[in-house]
């Protein structure tokens, strides 16, 4: 214990009492006395300068990898750039500073940015209603379950309660369905990485709430029955749900409306160039067929007025049968104005160009390192593929490895061990961003690290090497559990 | 622009692959699909889209062009400059979720730290990595003591004093299913926590009130936290996160969860968002709490390190049978939290407090003064927030004060048709006596023109 | 690979151990050893639960994964081990012995003859690795 050294101190450590970083007026009216039942007796922060604060986390920033520092071919989670001047536009006083609960006449700006979103997230996944309010993916598909749900129930159709998801979704799929108590089946993948098509319609019958399918699936293929699935259960009376998460392969190409799909949620974190913040915000809208159009949750934003001089006038309007509110006010807007910014830079030709440059970077990827890594479901992907981190002539080699290896060449490893039925999973997405030379310089990488893999598997065991930590012992922090610093067995 | 390959390089890339044309990339698409005509506008360079983004920002009127007396759970607060500054950092902000610690530590360390003020703030042992919002935060308490009870205790008592929406976010998320949610006297937000008690049963998990409460009324909770304890069930509080630098903590009056929108903390109104959901409980429960949780722990070469813990709790291990949907958290929202508590330290927190708590009663004490208008809650202490007994109806009251450049408090008729001309007021260190004295004498003028 | 049977336990697919002896319960080498280092244990019944055979009636998780325990067969329960929270360790160190997790009444003994013996499991270990 006593030999572990500190290499950044906490704010804690940098603590010296009396300090402190910033100073507010003087109260410029007579003080008040608080009750003394309700006073607080200590305030155990720590105390620092403003050149404190501000090295300390410019020190802990360069421990950090980003996409603004090097490739982040983190699979299914979309990890292209993000344009600086939606950084900018998110700032601008007229939407940084504007009170959520602010007369609807004084915020027509931010209420036609919202607007604008929907209309261009409804185009791009031909869709007939969307709300912008869920804040994240995993929290648009528990909307979307909810919806759903109340589609059936307003019909008097109480009896479903069953949710089918594939083996190869999101483990967030699962758990939001049954986050609403819903019950909730398994479907097995196919030898081509399709849902079992003949397993799927056994369990399509009349307990059924809908399907959750993502399209592209984990595996970044595509679904080639997609219209014999939304037949299926469309026929049982179910509804099909889109996880959008995938949606950067489909920009312009194909549209989950047209295909079918009764609810998507979309991840503006992902497909809108939206930054994932070191995990979060994101935003997760969800759009919807026009059946359930009434259920989505709000407010939302509509024209409530027009007249040829002024204009629309635009107010926030709660659809007729809505779930309800699932967060409070009307969503993350700073993410909803950085996303709205980078569909007005692309438009439909630049959008569509991101998709088709997503897909021929993944498939590049692929084709170069086939001979290298095992491919198991190995056709033309969309956006991503997944790539088996094992040889039988490594035994000792595990995917962990090939990740922590990939480190010391400057790039961030890939989704490990997902999706489950993949042995081994190394999960990789380049996004449309990435140069060739990047993507050249990422399958050298990989081979070098093959041939590691045989010829010196201890450097692959060790790894990483340059990155300033090595690997962190997870079993030591779940056995003893330090969750603060107040944890420690001695303070000061 | 965001696309950097050339036209030669993309038919490089597509030669080695094996196809001809960027259509064959699709060929697995149903035809009948493919390239749907999109109707967006055309592309825009990047100084036409400022303009165009300018120009809808130019549409609204800000807190910084009226003087603001609206709070109702979003605050108009003095966020220092490196705040921002640490946010704009493109290794914290361009990176994702730290499932790699060797290459997240910035990251890891932030939130350690971010968990250990939130500790510090509400008088808790452990926190998560936070949540989306205070709304969602209050779900997630509902949904964390039904787990803690392994689903025993189905029911849920809520105060009618919660945060309406934050009301509304429960009903959404439970009421169609098996958990109870129950909320006393709900639409009388005027209720006291001693009403809850009526309520709370031995199949009750959770009571959850507001500190302060929506009407801005602090109360003493130590008898509630006794009584809801007697009854076997836990005591959730929703706290304002500022208030906690002059105001008992949760954790000492018995608290069993706390949670708490975060947006005082360093963080702009936006709109409403994104915020921070704050959540922190008692250690022993630890496993039943959604969200990421860092733990410290040590890297191979002696260096003490943080790695994400619990994670079996999580979807991705658990799915169906997960604590909680929840996958990423708001990192970059607590990571501002964590820098303004920095610079805040001990002093600033308790300075910028007593400046809300002051100018509030300041303002209360003044209005309360008026003819016609008086304070519905005259003997009950406050934070920075308190009701308003007005003459006319509050809308038509906002709507004069906006001619004097005012943005007016919270119609709380709005939400409960009982508080019909019921005005909450906001104060914060923002507001100077200048801008309150100018309200007094506002409000004056307009009671008395309509009494003319 | 090869994993520690004890030849007086009968064993469920679900890699479970009964000791028909006494009806303690808990799991078994080749469970431990696919979850990895255990970081903590769950009981999540109390003594007096009657349980039914395939209840939950604990929890254990590692750092990769988690693992529901169920009753191997219908009982009471008499007995829960309550040291395993806090030396979760032992379930891989000692899953036999010290990792026992509840101790049951057992309903109704017949039960046990659905379940495996040591060296059906053993067999059962070595097919899924194949």
């Amino acid at each position: 214990m006593s030999e572990t050294t500190i290499r950044e101190p906490l704010l804690v450590e940098l603590s010296s009492p009396g300090r402190r970083g910033v100073r507010f007026p003087e109260a410029d009216v007579p003080a008040a006395a608080v009750p003394e039942a309700l006073r607080r007796t200590s305030l155990p922060l720590p105390e620092l300068s403003e050149v404190d604060v501000v090295r300390h986390y410019t020190r802990l920033s360069h421990f950090n990898h980003a996409v603004d520092i090097d490739f982040y071919p983190l699979g299914s989670c979309t990890m292209k750039y993000n344009p600086k001047v939606n950084e900018d536009m998110a700032r601008l006083p007229g939407f940084a500073h504007i009170h959520p609960l602010q007369p609807e006449e004084t915020v027509q700006g931010a209420l036609a940015v919202m607007y604008y979103l929907q209309e261009y997230l409804k185009e791009i996944v031909g869709m007939a209603g969307v709300s912008l309010q869920p804040a994240a993916g995993a929290h648009g598909e528990l909307t979307g379950v909810l919806i759903m749900r109340a589609y059936h129930r307003s019909r008097g159709d109480t009896k479903r309660n069953k949710i089918l998801v594939p083996d190869s979704a999101h483990g967030t799929n699962p758990a939001s369905s049954a986050m609403s108590g819903m019950r909730v089946v398994e479907i097995p993948s196919d030898d081509r990485g399709n849902i079992d098509l003949a397993k799927l319609k056994a369990e399509c019958d009349d307990t059924l709430v809908g399907l959750m399918i993502t399209n592209p699936n984990t595996l970044g293929l595509f679904e080639e029955h997609i219209e014999e699935v939304v037949q299926a259960v469309h026929d049982a009376g179910g509804l099909v749900y889109g996880d959008g998460a995938n949606l950067n392969a489909l920009l312009g190409i194909a549209r989950f409306g047209d295909m079918g799909f009764d609810v998507v949620h979309l991840n503006l974190h992902k497909t809108f160039s939206t930054p994932h913040g070191g995990g979060g915000p994101g935003s997760g809208p969800v759009a919807v067929a026009q059946h359930l159009v009434d259920f989505l949750p709000g407010p939302i934003v509509e024209v409530v007025d027009e007249d040829e001089e002024n204009g629309p006038t635009y107010g926030l309007v709660m659809p007729r049968h809505s779930i309800g509110r699932v967060k409070a006010f009307y969503g993350h807007f700073g993410v909803m104005v950085r996303a709205l910014t980078y569909i007005l830079s692309l438009g439909g030709e630049g959008l569509r160009q991101v998709a088709e440059d997503a897909v021929l970077n993944a498939n590049y990827l692929r084709v170069q390192l086939q001979d290298t890594y095992h491919i198991p479901y190995n056709r033309l992907c969309k956006h991503e593929f997944v790539a088996e981190g094992r040889w039988e002539d490594a035994p000792g080699v595990r995917a962990l490895d090939i990740s922590k290896r990939l480190m010391d060449f400057g790039f961030h490893p890939p989704t490990n061990y997902f999706p489950l039925i993949v042995h081994e999973a190394l999960m990789i997405e380049p996004t449309e961003t990435e140069s060739k030379r990047t993507l050249d310089a990422f399958v050298a990488a990989m081979k070098q690290i093959a041939r590691e893999a045989r010829e010196n598997p201890e450097v692959l065991h060790e790894a990483p090497h340059t990155t300033p930590f090595g690997r962190v012992d997870e079993v030591k922090a779940a056995r003893e559990l330090v969750l603060t610093w107040f944890d420690w067995p001695q303070q000061g | 622009m965001y696309t950097p390959h050339t036209p030669d390089e993309r038919r490089a890339m597509l030669a080695a692959i094996g196809v001809e044309r960027m259509e064959d990339l699709f060929a697995d698409v149903p035809a009948k699909y493919r390239y749907p005509d999109l109707k967006l506008p055309p592309p825009m360079s990047e100084m036409e889209v400022t303009a165009e983004m300018q120009s809808l920002a130019d549409a609204n009127l800000t807190v910084q062009d009226f003087i603001s007396f609206l709070g109702a759970g979003a605050y108009y607060h003095y966020v220092p400059a490196a705040v921002d500054h640490i946010l704009r950092r493109g290794e914290f902000y361009t990176a994702y979720t730290p499932y790699q610690p060797e290459v997240s530590q910035g990251t890891l360390h932030a939130i350690f730290e971010f968990q250990s003020l939130v500790c510090a703030l509400t008088g808790m042992e452990v926190a998560n990595a936070s949540l989306y919002d205070g709304a969602t935060a209050v779900a997630e308490a509902v949904n964390m003591a039904y787990h803690v009870f392994r689903g025993k205790r189905p029911k849920a008592v809520l105060s009618p004093a919660l945060h309406p929406q934050y009301l509304a976010t429960v009903h959404t998320y439970y009421d169609a299913s098996d958990r109870e949610i129950v909320v006393p006297h709900e639409g009388d937000p005027t209720a006291t926590p001693d009403a809850l008690l009526d309520a709370v049963d031995d199949r009750t998990s959770l009571v959850m009130v507001q500190y302060p409460d929506f009407l801005g009324r602090v109360y003493d909770l130590s008898d509630l936290a006794e009584a809801v304890h007697a009854r076997g069930a836990l005591l959730g509080v929703a706290v304002n996160p500022l208030a906690l630098g002059l105001l008992k903590p949760p954790g000492d009056f018995g608290a069993d969860i706390v949670t708490a929108e975060g947006q005082p903390l360093g963080i702009p109104l936006s709109y409403g968002g994104p915020y921070l959901g704050l959540f922190a409980t008692r250690k022993k429960y630890v496993r039943k709490m959604a969200g990421r949780i860092v733990g410290e722990s040590v890297d191979t070469r002696g260096q003490r390190a943080y790695v994400l813990t619990l994670t079996a709790r999580e979807q991705h291990i658990r799915r169906a049978r997960a604590t909680s949907n929840i996958c990423t958290n708001n990192a970059l929202m607590a990571l501002a939290a964590t820098v303004y508590l920095g610079l805040l330290g001990k002093d600033g927190l308790q300075q910028v407090a007593a400046l809300n708590y002051h100018k509030a009663h300041y303002a209360a004490q003044r209005l309360a003064g008026l003819e016609g208008y008086e304070l519905a809650f005259p003997e009950v202490p406050f934070f920075n927030e308190f009701t308003l007994k007005t003459p006319l109806p509050v809308a038509e009251i906002n709507r004069r004060l906006l001619d004097y450049g005012i943005l007016g408090g919270y119609d709380l008729s709005q939400d409960f048709p009982s508080l019909d001309r019921h005005m909450l007021i906001a104060v914060t260190e923002m507001n100077s006596k200048d801008e309150i004295d100018l309200l007094a004498t506002a409000l004056e003028a307009i009671a008395r023109e309509a009494a003319a | 690979m090869s994993w520690k049977v004890a030849p007086h336990l009968k064993y469920t697919k679900n890699d479970e151990w009964i000791n028909p002896e006494d009806g303690t319960v808990g799991i078994t080498d080749y469970a431990q050893a696919q979850l990895s280092d255990v970081v903590y244990v769950e009981i999540t019944v109390s003594e007096g639960d009657e349980v039914q055979q395939g209840d939950i009636v604990a929890t254990v998780e590692s750092v990769k994964a988690a693992a529901d325990v169920y009753a191997p067969v219908s009982g009471t329960v008499v007995a829960i081990n309550e040291d395993l929270a806090d030396t979760p360790e032992v379930v891989n160190s000692d899953p036999y012995g010290e990792a026992w997790m509840v101790r049951l009444q057992i309903a109704d003994p017949a039960e046990l003859d659905g379940l495996m013996d040591a060296d059906a499991y053993q067999k059962y270990c070595e097919e899924r690795e194949a």
